[in-house]
C-alpha cells in the first residue's frame, strides 16, 4: 500500500538527513521525498511516499516519532486529503508539434512558462495520476527533460498538522 | 556576573555540573584545547586509556552498573570511528552514554583535513541523538541535554562533535548552564494508559499458565524492585533475557533461569506453553523468539516498554502498554490491589502450571554442582569454573562478560540476586567488551569485587588495557576461559558444517597469557585441574590479592559446547540438550 507520511521536525542542520538514514537502516523504501520550512521557521514539514503494509508502515511512524527532532508524524492516507505535486517538462516543440502540444498542456491545464523556437518548457500540477497521464499524453518522443517535486500533501476540513 | 570560560573550560564544567565524575578517553589534536581545560581542574576525573573503543566500554560498564551515563572524550578522525563500536554497543542495549569527539576546526571542515572524519555522518545510525557544535556558547546547554536525551525514555548514547575553534583558550564566553531542559519534540512517555493497564491485569489474574519474561528495559528502568514484588505477589514464574539478568533474583525458586536461544529447558518451555506472557522491558529479540511464526502459540502477550518502536517489531502484542517498566509496574500493582478484592489468582490452575515447570526443571535443568566432581574428560569444565567463581564470591560480584560461549556459561551458571551486576554485551554482541566494562564498573564501585568472566579470543581484543589497569590499580579478577579456539564459531562449525574449523582455532600462536599479565604487574595464575581451579580461585579472591589485579587462565576441554540450543528455525522449545555422539 502507498503511503503519504507528513513529518513536521525541526529545522536543524542534520534533521533531514537522520530521517533519511532511517529509511536506508530499517530497509524502507521512499519514494518520493519534499521538504521545505513552514510558515513558523524553526519548524520543517517534510512529505514522503513510502510503501508497505500495515505493520511495516507501522513500524515506519514509531522509528520517525523516535528521533529526537521529530515533532510529529502523520499518515495523510488515513483520512481524506490533498495531493499534489509540480511537474516542469520541457518538450520538443517544433513547427508541426508546437499546437499539439500546446492543445494537449491547454487540456491538462498546464502553463507554458519558458518557449524556444524549438522547445515549451510546461508547469504542470497536480495529483501524481495527472503528471503520468500528461507525460503519456505528450508521448516520450518529444520528451527532453522531467522534473518533479515530489508529493506534498494536506488534510481536508479542519485537521491540521501543528506543534 | 557570570565567570568567563573559554569553550573547552565551559565543557569541562558543564560535565561537572551535570555530575560525570570520570571521563575516559585518549587525546589527540583536535581535542588538545579540551584537554588543557581538564590539566587545569581537579573536579571531573580523566582516566587515560589505551584505545578509544576501550574508553566506550569503560563508561559504558559505569553506565550499565550505576545507571549514571557513562562519559567519553576522544580526538576527531581515527579517535572519534574507534569510539564506533562502543557506540554502537550501548546503542544495541540502550545504555546511556554522551561520547564527545574533538574535531577540526570549522574553516576546514569539508576540506580532507587531516584527522578529518564526518562523525556524525558515520555514527547517526549508531547513536540516539548527535550534536555539531557551531558556537561555542551553546557548549553548556549540550551536554545538559545531551545529558538529558542519553538517560530518559529509552536510554541511548549520544555524541557531541567539537570543532576546536570552539575550544580555543583565547575567546572566553560567560558560562551559564541550564537547570532544566525542555524539548517540544522529545516527550518520553511515562506512565502507561490506564485502560491497558487495566486489562493487563485482568489478563494477568486469568492466566492458568502465565510466565513472566523480562529484559534489560527493567534493570535500565530500576523496576526490578517493582518487578520482583509484582512476581512474588502472584507467585508466577520469572526467565530473565541475557539482558534483564538479575531484574529477579537468580536463586530465587520463582526464576526458571534464562529463556533464549541458551536458555534452560524450563523457561523455553514455560514460554511455549504458556497462555499468558507479561513481557516488561524485553524486545522479542531473534534469540529470544526462534522462530516468530512458531512462537508461543497460545500466549496472550501484554507488552510494557517504554519505546513504543519496540512494541509489535516482532511479536505482536495483544495488550501494549507504552510507559516507564516502573512507573507501569507499579499501576498494574495498585490495579492488582483493587482486582484481587473481587478477583484473585486461579491458585489451583497455577499450582498445576508449577508442577508442570518443576518437571521440566527437574528432568533437564542446569546443574549447579558440577564444580564438586571430575569431569568424565578428566579436563575442566567450563561450568565448573563459573560455579566456583559463583562460590568464592557469594554471588555478590559485579561480573562482566566477553562475547561467545563463556559469555553463556557465566549467563547460566551465575545466579545474580540483583540488577546492575552483569554487565555483558548482548545486542551487539562485542568481542572485547569484557575487561574495559569491568574497569569502568571499578571506577564506579571501588570497593567491590568485579569478575571480568572471559575467553582467550574475546580478552586478547582489548588486552592492551591491562596496562591502564596498572596506572590506576584497577583490582579485577580476570577468569579466561582458554579452551585456544574461538568457541562459539567452533560449535556452529561442529553442528552446521561438518566439523571443518575454518579459522577458529590458533592453538600453537597464544601467549603464554600468566608471563604476559605478570609483565604488566598483575598477578597470573594457570589452572588445569579441579585441584588447581580451587587453590587459584581462592588465592585470586583472598584478602591478599585484595588490591591486585589477578588473572586466572583457566584451561579448559576444548571440545565443551554450549547447552541447551535452540534448533534453527523451530519454536522456543525446539532445543538440542546434549551433543550427539
Amino acid at each position: 500500500m502507498r503511503h503519504l507520511l507528513s513529518v513536521l521536525l525541526e529545522n536543524e542542520a542534520g534533521a533531514l538527513s537522520r530521517v533519511v538514514g532511517l529509511f536506508a537502516q530499517r530497509d524502507f523504501n521512499i519514494e518520493t521525498l519534499t521538504v521545505a520550512p513552514t510558515e513558523d521557521e524553526t519548524l520543517s514539514r517534510l512529505t514522503l511516499v513510502t510503501i508497505g503494509d500495515d505493520r511495516k508502515i507501522e513500524q515506519i511512524t514509531k522509528h520517525l516519532n523516535r528521533l529526537i527532532e521529530v515533532v510529529k508524524v502523520i499518515d495523510l492516507t488515513d483520512n481524506v486529503h490533498i495531493e499534489r505535486e509540480l511537474m516542469l517538462v520541457k518538450v520538443r516543440a517544433e513547427t508541426d508539434s508546437r499546437a499539439e502540444v500546446k492543445r494537449t498542456c491547454d487540456i491538462f491545464r498546464g502553463q507554458i512558462v519558458d518557449v524556444t523556437p524549438n522547445t515549451y518548457t510546461i508547469q504542470l500540477v497536480g495529483p501524481t495520476e495527472k503528471l503520468l497521464a500528461f507525460i503519456e499524453a505528450i508521448g516520450s518522443t518529444k520528451i527532453m527533460e522531467v522534473v518533479r517535486s515530489g508529493v506534498s500533501g494536506i488534510s481536508r476540513g479542519t485537521k491540521v498538522l501543528s506543534v | 556576573m557570570a565567570e568567563m570560560l573559554s569553550g573547552g573550560e565551559m565543557l569541562i564544567r558543564a560535565l561537572h555540573d551535570v555530575g560525570v565524575e570520570y571521563v575516559f578517553g585518549y587525546p589527540g589534536g583536535a581535542a588538545l584545547h579540551i584537554y588543557d581545560a581538564i590539566f587545569k581542574q581537579q573536579a571531573v576525573e580523566h582516566v587515560l586509556v589505551r584505545h578509544e573503543q576501550a574508553a566506550t566500554h569503560m563508561a559504558d560498564g559505569y553506565a550499565r552498573s550505576t545507571g549514571e551515563p557513562g562519559v567519553v572524550l576522544v580526538t576527531s578522525g581515527p579517535g572519534a570511528t574507534n569510539a564506533i563500536t562502543g557506540l554502537a554497543t550501548a546503542y544495541m542495549d540502550s545504555i546511556p552514554l554522551v561520547v564527545i569527539s574533538g574535531q577540526v576546526p570549522h574553516d576546514v571542515i569539508g576540506t580532507d583535513a587531516f584527522q578529518e572524519t564526518d562523525m556524525i555522518g558515520v555514527s547517526r545510525p549508531v547513536v540516539k541523538h548527535s550534536y555539531m557544535i557551531q558556537e561555542a556558547e551553546q557548549l553548556p546547554h549540550v551536554v545538559k541535554e545531551a545529558v538529558y536525551i542519553a538517560t530518559s525514555g529509552r536510554r541511548g548514547p549520544v555524541v557531541i562533535d567539537i570543532p576546536k575553534d570552539t575550544t580555543d583558550p583565547n575567546n572566553l564566553f560567560e558560562y551559564h548552564i541550564p537547570d532544566k531542559i525542555e524539548l517540544r519534540s522529545y516527550k518520553p512517555a511515562e506512565r502507561g494508559h490506564y485502560g491497558q493497564v487495566k486489562r493487563a491485569t485482568k489478563a494477568l489474574l486469568e492466566s492458568k499458565r502465565p510466565v513472566i519474561y523480562a529484559g534489560g528495559g527493567v534493570i535500565q528502568g530500576d523496576a526490578a524492585g517493582e518487578l520482583t514484588t509484582l512476581a512474588r505477589r502472584l507467585n508466577y514464574p520469572v526467565t530473565n533475557t541475557l539482558m534483564g539478568l538479575g531484574a529477579f533474583p537468580g536463586s530465587d525458586q520463582q526464576f526458571l533461569g534464562m529463556l533464549g536461544m541458551h536458555g534452560t529447558y524450563e523457561a523455553n518451555n514455560a514460554m511455549h506453553h504458556a497462555d499468558m506472557i507479561l513481557a516488561v522491558g524485553a524486545r522479542f529479540d531473534d534469540r529470544v523468539t526462534n522462530n516468530p511464526e512458531k512462537f508461543c502459540p497460545d500466549a496472550t502477550v501484554i507488552h510494557v516498554d517504554v519505546d513504543p518502536a519496540s512494541i509489535s517489531k516482532v511479536i505482536a502484542a495483544d495488550i501494549p502498554i507504552v510507559g516507564q517498566c516502573k512507573a507501569v509496574l507499579s499501576q498494574i500493582l495498585d490495579c492488582l490491589d483493587e482486582e484481587m478484592q473481587t478477583n484473585g489468582v486461579d491458585r489451583e490452575a497455577v499450582g498445576a502450571w508449577w508442577n508442570q515447570v518443576n518437571t521440566w526443571r527437574g528432568n533437564h535443568g542446569l546443574d549447579h554442582n558440577l564444580y564438586q566432581q571430575e569431569s568424565a574428560s578428566g579436563k575442566l569444565l567450563p561450568q565448573q569454573v563459573v560455579q566456583m567463581v559463583y562460590q568464592a564470591t557469594k554471588g555478590e560480584a559485579f561480573v562482566t562478560s566477553d562475547v561467545g560461549q563463556h559469555q553463556m556459561f557465566a549467563a547460566q551458571y551465575y545466579k545474580f540476586d540483583e540488577p546492575r551486576k552483569w554487565v555483558n554485551s548482548g545486542g551487539l554482541g562485542t568481542m572485547g567488551f569484557g575487561l574495559p566494562s569491568a574497569m569502568g564498573v571499578q571506577f564506579a564501585h571501588p570497593h567491590a569485587t568485579v569478575v571480568c568472566i572471559t575467553g582467550e579470543g574475546s580478552f586478547m581484543m582489548n588486552m592492551q588495557e591491562l596496562s591502564t589497569c596498572s596506572q590506576y590499580s584497577l583490582p579485577i579478577k580476570i577468569v579466561n576461559l582458554n579452551n585456544q579456539a574461538l568457541g562459539m564459531v567452533k560449535q556452529w562449525q561442529d553442528m552446521q558444517y561438518g566439523g571443518r574449523h575454518s579459522h577458529s582455532t590458533y592453538a600453537d600462536s597464544l601467549p603464554d597469557f600468566v608471563s604476559l599479565i605478570r609483565s604488566f604487574g598483575h598477578v597470573g595464575i594457570r589452572a588445569e585441574s579441579l585441584q588447581e581451579l580451587n587453590e587459584a580461585v581462592e588465592l585470586a579472591f583472598s584478602d591478599k590479592h585484595a588490591m591486585d589485579l589477578v588473572f586466572i587462565d583457566a584451561i579448559i576441554d576444548p571440545d565443551e559446547h554450549i547447552y541447551p540450543m535452540f534448533v534453527k528455525g523451530g519454536a522456543v522449545n525446539d532445543m538440542v540438550l546434549k551433543k550427539h555422539a
